[in-house]
């Protein structure tokens, strides 16, 4: 016999109400953003400048307090810092050629954090998340669905999803979705 | 899903964050002023397109953001190795079987040459 289950309908414009206990999808703090681009020569004295060690090795991190360095590229990082953050002042002190320029409203943060995070993520991200190939502290940018984000691990459990804002309600209900479908 | 080695982040990724940008290797004539219209239509437009191995720009759009270069069969879609931009075309032979290459003196042989080389 043919059992016929219906599915639950859900409204398509319920995205912001996620009804599941073990993964939480909420929004980041607003935050102060740098997109830094400076050749090896001179991160000796952006680090002295940011107070942070700017890592050089792909996929990593460095961070001191609220302030974070994400290796973007071989010559490219995110700097992530709280709203009120001096950072950009930091930079303006530092004398060697590079560019800082602030894109604190481009982008937008969404944390994804609990039981399962990294299958959330992987719902729409097609990198390995193991704790292995992206362990706590990795950072890339990658994929999430259609449009392009940069994911940090900041726990074990937990991940931070940065995308440009003109598409953060895409990512958010994206998550939501996803953290729907994974959910214990 | 392909896995491409990137060879500036390292390790291989999803081939959801690269873009092919076409052939490798290809070189604007300094001065291009003097290159007559059929040489600079070739080097603009023509392509070797083989069947086979060839040598392509990839992006890491999604990545690091970085061009570099791979050696491609475009029969198997096999990438037989990646390399850095700006670095030299890796000998083919030894690629294809490095045993043979170092017992026997290396065979010079590559997808068709353009006129024009690194
Ligand atoms: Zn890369």
């Amino acid at each position: 016999m043919v059992e016929i289950v219906q599915a639950t309908r859900r409204h398509p414009l319920q995205a912001g109400q996620l009804d599941v206990a073990s993964v939480s999808v909420t929004l980041a703090d607003n935050a102060t953003r740098v997109s830094l681009r400076a050749k090896d020569n001179t991160v000796s004295a952006l680090s002295k400048a940011l107070g942070i060690t700017l890592p050089m090795k792909p996929k990593t991190s460095a961070s001191n307090g609220g302030r974070a360095a994400l290796w973007l590229g071989p010559d490219e990082w995110l700097i992530i810092d709280d709203a009120d953050s001096g950072v950009i002042a930091d930079l303006a002190k530092v004398k060697v050629l590079h560019s800082a320029v602030d894109i604190s409203h481009r982008n937008v943060g969404i944390i994804v954090a609990g039981k399962g995070a990294a299958a959330v993520v992987n719902g729409g991200c097609p990198q390995d998340l193991s704790l292995k190939a992206f362990p706590v502290g990795a950072a890339s940018r990658t994929v999430l669905g259609k449009i392009e984000i940069v994911l940090w691990r900041t726990g074990e459990d937990a991940f931070r999803v940065e995308c440009w804002r003109s598409f953060s309600n895409y990512a958010y209900a994206f998550l939501q979705e996803s953290a729907r479908d994974v959910a214990i | 899903m392909l896995l491409i080695k990137c060879p500036y982040c390292e390790e291989e990724r999803p081939e959801l964050e690269f873009r092919n940008a076409g052939e490798a290797h290809l070189v604007r004539a300094n001065p291009i002023i003097e290159q007559s219209d059929d040489d600079f239509a070739g080097f603009l437009y023509f392509r070797q397109n083989p069947k086979g191995l060839q040598f392509e720009r990839w992006r890491h759009i999604h990545g690091c953001g970085r061009f570099f270069n791979a050696v491609r069969d475009s029969v198997s879609d096999k990438f037989l190795t990646v390399y850095k931009a700006g670095e030299p075309r890796p000998d083919v032979s030894k690629l294809l079987s490095p045993a043979a290459a170092e017992t026997e003196p290396p065979v010079t042989k590559r997808p068709r040459a353009k006129k024009v080389q690194v």
